[in-house]
């Protein structure tokens, strides 16, 4: 008597007449939507304006700038934000569920008000007496305020998820809680907090909305790259723009990069 | 002892970034009194800007919709080369800042640009006008619908598909019937996620509309404006709206978030 | 006494998982904590671990007053039901944790670790990790770094209880070798009554966060406490208000004065022995064990009716 009993039509087979309308629709759309705008930008940043315009020493000041107050703020919400995500699934207290839900307001809310209401805050008119307009601190803050959501949102799942059993192994075995954390926990949850901390460093770098009002973009001195394309745009300065936009876009990508490796890093374990 | 060590710290963070300007909203706006409030709502140009805000959503978040399903379900349940390529592409509007996207659509469509001459030949204008506005905003929610039906997708399998099929459903009804329905909770997800981010766009919107008063500024770009000529209150009115709306999609982002384990 | 548990309650919320539950376990002894789930008897064990904190009570270990110590300070290995096993680390460092957070020499621990992946024949899987492995490989994995750090006590909680049944008589047998030449002290907590029997020196029974009865297996059978106990631990049979073991019922084809009357409903054959479903007149259910031979000489049939007769039952007042 035969074991093995019909295959069920897999949809796969099914239909290619849907296959390639659907296959068709997606490579349209996003030719359309994305692909070609990329591919044009691409374009007209090659030439030998390309390389004139990127090391300015504004265009390149505006970069180094960027990285560095981005990778500050990312790395700040690695750490609070670890913080954060571990009180929000460890912890029991009143009103928790309103805070984590308060978390996404980075997502939800446009970033053009939030800073504006960040300069109402620690600017000019501080009703707490700070005033950091139109300094680095300012955008440090505001980078801080969008990049926040990231991380949390990043360990929280993989908080949720381990085993608490390890934890109880490792005790029984003799470590004290901070070992516990350092060797047992930590391992667990950095390929997430990696991946939050990348894709919040992405954002941080690309942020234009919260900052436009902020940082009173100075050159030299608060002009962050997003900023400093910006203003080549207004001023016709094509190859200026496309040349950081570029580096921006590279960037990007890196990142996109990054965040698929710590995916696979983060389940290799899991692999038999 | 710790516990509450490290619960102060995080509140005190979020209260400090997140809390402290969200009641700044609130209160700069009434601090001059519900009136005027009221008044630079009702401002003819700030009605358009809400009302062209509206309306690139409403174009935008149906498309984009639309390709989440359609991309997600190639993705999850077909095979074709380059997939690696395709989810790259899709991922990318979540790393790119808005004023790169912005430039690569004026270099596409603007002077000197590939497309140009043929729409300029036909007479229509893409860039400084809602068609250019459209693409931008596309393009930077596009991800968020298919980002969120993926992963139910996997979850869910193909079981119940295959059981439709063998109980002679067409590949339309199985999709109408079997694969939406069970998806549902994920595409209103994404297209609250959608929605939102369509509303608070600004980078890629302010290089490509020309922030033209009256016909091509948004919401967001009007508050901006008022900002920069002085008209605090209007920022602030403008803000608080927009604000408001935040907090409904908050609520609606925390009600409708998928939990680990929850039935389709 | 190696472990002295003295009046230990602890209740979750409204549910009371244990209620004053007193019990020593000899030194180098293995005991068995036996009783169905929600019992207690994992939470026991927890307490004993020092992962759940009691609410009265007090557990000592051999001789030290451990109630309020972290398991960190309590000497105790424990091995999980579902393993946790540190799922990032190899066999190897899974089995020198315990060590190598002690800061031993690295030679100490290398001959130590290689040691105990022989005792549990891990010795070739050193390098796979947790995920690579079956269930009861992980599992051996499990008891290889408990025992690495030399406990005084060694507590298991459902060892075996998410393996297949063939792997887990398996490592029963072997966990009894293991205790035989080792000697530490270990509490094993099971619900299945047939390995609490199979395994070890002394049974404790426990029900609703109380204990039912302390003994060896032979006497937990022959001599019960309680209803529970008998019910629990082994079929029995309820004849007004005596309860007869299968085994202790007779069989014969024709009455006589001490027989009551019953109607074969099921015969099952299970292998050497024959288990024989009866019902009673007034509707109650029977159930005889014989040898295949004693059926077959009776030429039993089902709907015959039959005649049973206690040769042994128990009441309790």
């Amino acid at each position: 008597m035969a074991a093995s009993a019909t295959p069920l039509p897999r949809l796969v087979e099914r239909g290619s007449a849907g296959d390639a309308l659907s296959l068709g629709f997606v490579t349209a759309f996003l030719s359309v939507v994305v692909c070609l705008p990329i591919a044009a930008l691409v374009w007209a940043s090659t030439g030998g304006a390309f390389w004139t315009a990127v090391s300015s020493a504004e265009a390149v000041a505006a970069l180094k700038l960027t990285l560095a107050i981005a990778a500050a703020a990312a790395l700040v919400n690695a750490v609070l934000g670890t913080i954060t995500a571990w009180v929000l699934v460890r912890d029991e207290f009143r009103g928790k569920s309103v805070v984590d839900a308060v978390i996404d307001l980075p997502f939800a809310l446009p970033t053009i008000v939030a800073g504006l209401v960040l300069l109402a805050l620690y600017g000019p008119h501080s009703p707490v007496g700070v005033n950091i307009a139109f300094t680095r601190t300012a955008i440090f803050l505001a980078l801080l305020f969008v990049t926040l959501p990231f991380v949390v949102r990043t360990v929280q799942p993989v908080l949720r998820e381990l085993d608490t059993e390890m934890e109880d192994a490792a005790r029984s075995l003799g470590a004290a809680d901070r070992t516990v954390f350092r060797r047992i926990v930590l391992p667990t949850i950095l390929p997430g907090i990696l991946s939050g901390v990348t894709l919040a460093f992405a954002r941080a770098v690309g942020e234009i909305g919260a900052l436009v009002i902020i940082s009173g973009n100075l050159p030299y001195k608060t002009e962050v790259a997003s900023v400093f394309v910006f203003n080549r745009i207004q001023t016709g300065d094509r190859a200026g723009a496309a040349a950081v936009a570029v580096v921006l876009l590279a960037i990007s990508f890196a990142v996109l990069l990054a965040v698929g490796g710590l995916r696979r890093l983060a389940t290799r374990h899991e692999r038999a | 002892m710790r516990k509450v060590g490290l619960r102060v710290v995080a509140l005190g963070y979020l209260g400090l970034v997140l809390v402290g300007p969200l009641t700044m909203v609130f209160w700069r706006t009434f601090e001059h009194g519900f009136g005027t409030f009221w008044s630079t709502l009702s401002e003819p140009n700030t009605v358009h800007a809400f009302e062209l805000t509206l309306l690139v959503a409403a174009i935008a978040v149906p498309l984009n919709t639309v390709f989440g399903i359609v991309c997600a379900l190639a993705i999850v349940r077909r095979r074709f080369p380059g997939k690696g390529i395709v989810n790259a592409f899709v991922d990318l509007p979540l790393a790119l800042s808005p004023v790169v996207v912005g430039l690569s659509l004026f270099l596409l469509y603007g002077r000197g640009g590939w497309f140009y001459g043929f729409f300029t030949g036909h007479g229509v204008r893409i860039l400084f006008a809602l068609p250019s506005m459209v693409l931008a905003t596309v393009f930077v929610s596009l991800p968020f619908v298919a980002r969120e039906v993926v992963p139910t997708l996997r979850e869910i399998g193909e079981e119940q598909e295959q059981a439709a099929h063998t109980l002679g459903a067409s590949g339309w009804q199985t999709f109408w019937r079997v694969t939406l329905p069970s998806i549902r909770w994920a595409v209103i997800y994404g297209v609250v996620l959608t929605t939102a981010r369509c509303l608070g766009e600004y980078g890629a919107v302010a290089v490509v509309s020309g922030r033209i008063e009256g016909k091509t500024e948004t919401a967001t770009l009007r508050v901006q404006d008022q900002y920069e000529n002085f008209n605090l209150a209007g920022a602030y009115g403008i803000s608080l709206a927009l604000a408001a709306i935040a907090v409904c999609v908050l609520v609606a982002m925390t009600m409708l978030r998928p939990r680990e384990g929850a039935p389709a | 006494m190696s472990i002295v548990v003295a009046g230990v309650s602890k209740r979750f919320n409204e549910f009371v998982a244990l209620e004053d539950v007193s019990v020593e376990v000899a030194r180098g002894s293995l005991t068995a904590l036996l009783g169905p789930s929600g019992s207690g008897k994992s939470t026991l064990l927890r307490v004993i671990a020092g992962l759940e904190q009691p609410d009265a009570g007090s557990v000592t270990i051999s001789g030290l007053d451990v109630t309020h110590r972290p398991p960190q300070d309590r000497g105790v290995g424990f091995v999980f039901q579902h393993y946790a096993a540190f799922k990032h680390m190899t066999v190897w460092d899974n089995v020198a944790f315990g060590l190598t957070i002690r800061r031993r020499p690295k030679h100490q621990i290398r001959t130590r670790v290689a040691e105990l992946l022989e005792l549990v024949q891990l010795e070739g899987l050193a390098k796979r990790y947790p995920a690579q492995l079956s269930g009861g490989q992980r599992q051996r994995m499990g008891l290889a770094r408990a025992l690495a750090v030399d406990p005084e006590v060694l507590l298991l909680d459902e060892p075996f209880g998410a393996l297949d049944a063939r792997v887990r008589k398996e490592l029963r047998a072997w966990l009894r070798r293991l205790h035989d030449e080792t000697h530490t002290t270990t509490v094993i907590v099971t619900h299945d009554q047939e390995e609490a029997m199979d395994v070890a020196d002394e049974v404790v029974v426990m029900n609703r966060g109380r204990i039912e009865q302390v003994a060896g297996p032979v006497d937990l059978y022959e001599r019960p406490a309680n209803e529970f106990v008998m019910t629990f631990v082994g079929q029995a049979n309820r004849l007004g208000d005596a309860f007869v073991r299968p085994h202790d019922l007779e069989l014969v084809l024709e009455p006589n004065g001490a027989t009551r009357e019953a109607m074969i409903e099921r015969i099952v054959h299970l292998g050497f022995e024959v288990r024989v479903e009866l019902l009673r007149e007034d509707g109650e259910p029977l159930s005889v064990q014989l040898t295949r031979d004693d059926a077959e000489r009776l030429e039993l049939d089902r709907g015959q009716i039959v005649y049973v007769r206690p040769t042994r039952q128990t009441t309790f007042t």
